[in-house]
């Protein structure tokens, strides 16, 4: 039996590298996750440019956040992309209201099939990518500032006594606190206010809210301003936590499709949901466990990593629950649409 | 084609006949042949993204991946046979399989004999790990003893040795062969599930082509592959190809040059028009017909009997089928497989420009496309950069903003793209040649 103090140690490690990440992560793709499953639920068709979206929003924040830099303003300990947030989620519903203005009301008004749409997106999502390459270029950028932990591993392991350390990255804890202030207010917008109610009408039977007096413009539009809103904080946040590359948000793409899929697609709720579950599948599918299992089991001494996909892969898990959802229930947890 | 349609026709392939001549006059004959072969690969692509998307409305977002699966095929079949590698793993890699493939039929058998439930879950749940953790224990050593031998050169399982031309039929297969997988499960919801797991699937396929180093070596990619026309070399040592050039009063060099490319051409065109010469068949048959039946009122169609889902698999697989089949010879025409250079842009979104530009629902409209885009696509990168120097003359020396323009204009292309695409699906949503519909 491994003594109490090898749990403790085990359950650090654990918590050090893959619960603490994942729930970054998870937080990062159910903001992501909810713009998608808004979208799908009011204008109903997969968004393929949501990725290059979010990389817009970010790229805006990135750059507002080297001119206050360069000018001296900032919020530290907290990072300068923050106060940077409020511009660049302007710029990405700005960009996303003209997008539907000129691209998707035209094939709203003629009624078009959905793949029309979801081609239409594909179009959009060149347009993204490429002015975003064209402003900032394809490369890796950090615009991360401010104090880098809430604590480090050293502090804990002299706070605890524990062989382990559990550190706490800044970016981390922001996500969290963040994306739950995020989701409780639209939450709030969703069930009290005339709006919400009207769009959540509008999704669950648009004849019938369009007769009960429901303006369709105005549903359309407010869908447009919250995902816009939420893909720019959810790619903000993951910039901070990881870094900003264009190529990266373009595949994030498939993870947020898996979490608004597995959580029921259309379904608010079934997208955070989701998004928590990928992360953690993600995470604790690319651990490697050789060390976790040395506390656990002292007197095994396995000779592989204990990995159980190779992290190259962790678009395999997006994608394998994906396959598993469709298989088993097409519907995803929530009792979505069947897309 | 008949009619007013063939004069179009005609036109838009006269006027692409001129544009790869004038690339010819302008820059060099070379430019334009490389040029051409591109354009014959890409409308081969173009051709079997129409039969999916043009014959049935299937979405298919994942055409990089049946691409990359035929680029591994020419690896695979055209490289030599390493037979120290498969004395080093082969036993261990056949066992895995073998594991895997166990687990599998009695994760069905279970499947089929029990009743839905708790147990029937857990039961899967259980063998499938079981059988993941046997196939691995058997597999890394394998992995690690193919890896190990040779590996600044190596380090693969090589291939069959056999000529390379023979890998774009077995591309095909192994692009059939992951169709059917994805299709098996995506279709039959609706449309958008098919695009997210098509997208899903081709990421993974590069994934593993990139990672799997003992398959065809990775991001270290695999260069050198044999080839189905002569070297420029051997040409240039013919007596009989020197006096042939010079009577042509062309350099040698530069005449074996153009006779490679102009060789491979006519491989790619006779593939061409052999595959559009069955699909325009295929069209005009009864299949045909029951495919734009099915496409344009699927609920029509089944109420006739007609079984849309298994219908559906057959032509997403066809249509992959022959993706696959471009994607070997692409591998084949470079003469390496360079697997880091896959991107979903240029290899599924750029062939969905191709298809929706040229026409969906007409083969040759796709053919057109293919072409069409591939010479746009090829050229906007130096027409951009000449748009920023122009401008950028006009701007003061040394400003940042001519600066900028010069290094965004590869990402020019992008822009450009996206336009034509929302442009022709919002004004000529039929392309510009538009399918004719027969009665």
């Amino acid at each position: 039996m491994p003594e109490t103090i090898d749990i403790l140690n085990a359950l650090a490690l654990f918590a050090n590298f893959v619960a603490i990440p994942a729930l970054a992560y998870g937080s990062q793709l159910a903001l992501g996750a909810l713009g998608v499953t808004l979208i799908f639920g009011i204008l109903r068709f997969a968004y393929f440019a949501h990725g290059d979206l979010m990389a817009f929003g970010t790229m805006l924040a990135v750059l507002t956040t080297w001119g206050l830099q360069g000018a001296g303003i900032g919020i530290a300990p907290l990072p300068t992309a923050l106060l940077a947030l409020p511009v660049a989620i302007l710029g990405a519903v700005a960009l996303s209201l003209a997008a539907d203005r000129a691209v998707f009301r035209f094939y709203r008004a003629r009624r078009a099939k959905p793949v029309i749409f979801v081609m239409a997106s594909v179009g959009v999502m060149f347009l993204f990518n490429g002015l975003v390459r064209l402003i900032i270029g394809p490369n890796d950028q950090r615009f991360a500032d401010g104090a880098r932990f809430v604590f480090t591993a050293r502090d804990f392991k002299e706070w605890s006594g524990l062989a382990e350390g559990v550190a706490l990255r800044q970016s981390q804890a922001l996500t969290v606190v963040v994306a739950a202030l995020v989701v409780a207010a639209l939450f709030w917008f969703l069930q009290r206010t005339r709006t919400g109610k009207a769009m959540r009408a509008y999704s669950d039977n648009e004849d019938l809210a369009l007769l009960s007096g429901v303006d369709p413009d105005r549903v359309v539009r407010v869908t447009w301003i919250i995902a816009a809103a939420l893909a720019t904080i959810a790619g903000v946040l993951y910039g901070l936590d990881k870094s900003f590359k264009p190529f990266t948000y373009f595949q994030l793409l498939l993870p947020i499709f898996a979490a608004a899929i597995v959580g029921g697609i259309g379904q608010p709720i079934g997208a955070i949901v989701g998004g928590y579950l990928v992360a953690f599948s993600e995470i604790t599918l690319t651990y490697a466990y050789r060390k976790f299992f040395a506390y656990l089991v002292p007197a095994w001494e396995p000779d592989g990593l204990l990995q159980i996909l190779s992290t190259d892969y962790k678009f395999a898990v997006s994608f394998i629950i994906l396959v598993v959802v469709l298989l088993v229930r097409p519907t995803g947890i929530f009792k979505g649409r069947v897309l | 084609m008949a009619g007013n349609g063939l004069g179009r026709g005609l036109a838009a392939f006269g006027a692409m006949a001129a544009l790869l001549i004038a690339v010819g006059y302008a820059q060099s004959w070379s430019v334009s042949l490389a040029m051409l072969n591109l354009c014959l690969i890409s409308a081969i692509m173009a051709l079997g993204l129409n039969i999916q998307w043009g014959y049935a409305g299937l979405f298919n977002a994942g055409v990089m991946g049946f691409v990359a699966l035929g680029g591994l095929a020419a690896v695979l079949v055209s490289e030599p046979f390493r037979p120290e590698a498969w004395r080093a793993g082969g036993a261990g890699l056949g066992a895995a399989a073998a594991s895997a493939l166990a687990a599998a039929a009695l994760i069905a058998a279970i499947r089929r004999r029990m009743r839905p439930g708790l147990a029937r879950g857990a039961l899967t749940a259980i063998l499938a790990m079981g059988g993941y953790a046997l196939a691995r224990h058997f597999f890394d050593p394998a992995v690690e003893a193919i890896e190990a031998i040779d590996p600044s050169s190596a380090g693969n399982i090589g291939g069959l040795g056999l000529p390379i031309i023979l890998s774009w039929p077995v591309g095909g297969l192994f692009a059939a062969a992951a169709a059917w997988l994805v299709g098996k499960i995506a279709l039959g919801l609706r449309s958008d599930y098919l695009a997210i797991a098509t997208l899903g699937i081709s990421e993974i396929i590069i994934a593993i082509i990139k990672n799997e180093d003992w398959l065809a070596r990775g991001v270290k990619n695999v260069s050198g592959l044999s080839r189905p026309v002569p070297y420029e070399l051997e040409l240039q040592q013919s007596a009989w190809f020197v006096a042939k050039a010079q009577s042509w009063g062309l350099d040698p060099a530069e005449a074996s040059g153009l006779a490679v490319k102009a060789m491979y051409a006519g491989l790619f065109a006779a593939v061409l028009l052999a595959i559009l010469w069955l699909a325009e068949r295929a069209l005009r048959s009864p299949w045909g017909r029951m495919m734009r039946a099915i496409r344009d009122n699927e609920h029509a169609a089944a109420a006739m009997g007609k079984d849309v889902t298994a219908r559906h698999l057959q032509v997403f697989v066809l249509g992959s089928a022959v993706i696959g089949m471009a994607g070997a010879m692409l591998t084949t025409l470079d003469g390496q497989f360079t697997p880091g250079t896959y991107n979903p842009l240029r290899y599924t979104f750029l062939i969905w420009v191709m298809v929706i530009v040229g026409g969906s629902g007409n083969n040759w409209g796709a053919v057109l496309g293919g072409f069409l885009i591939w010479f746009v696509w090829v050229q906007a990168e130096p027409a951009g950069l000449m748009l920023a120097e122009t401008v950028g003359a006009l701007l003061p020396e040394g400003s940042p903003l001519a600066q900028a323009l010069s290094e965004g204009a590869p990402h020019m292309r992008m822009i450009f793209m996206g336009l034509i695409l929302l442009l022709v699906l919002r004004f000529a949503p039929r392309g510009i040649l538009p399918e004719k519909i027969r009665r």
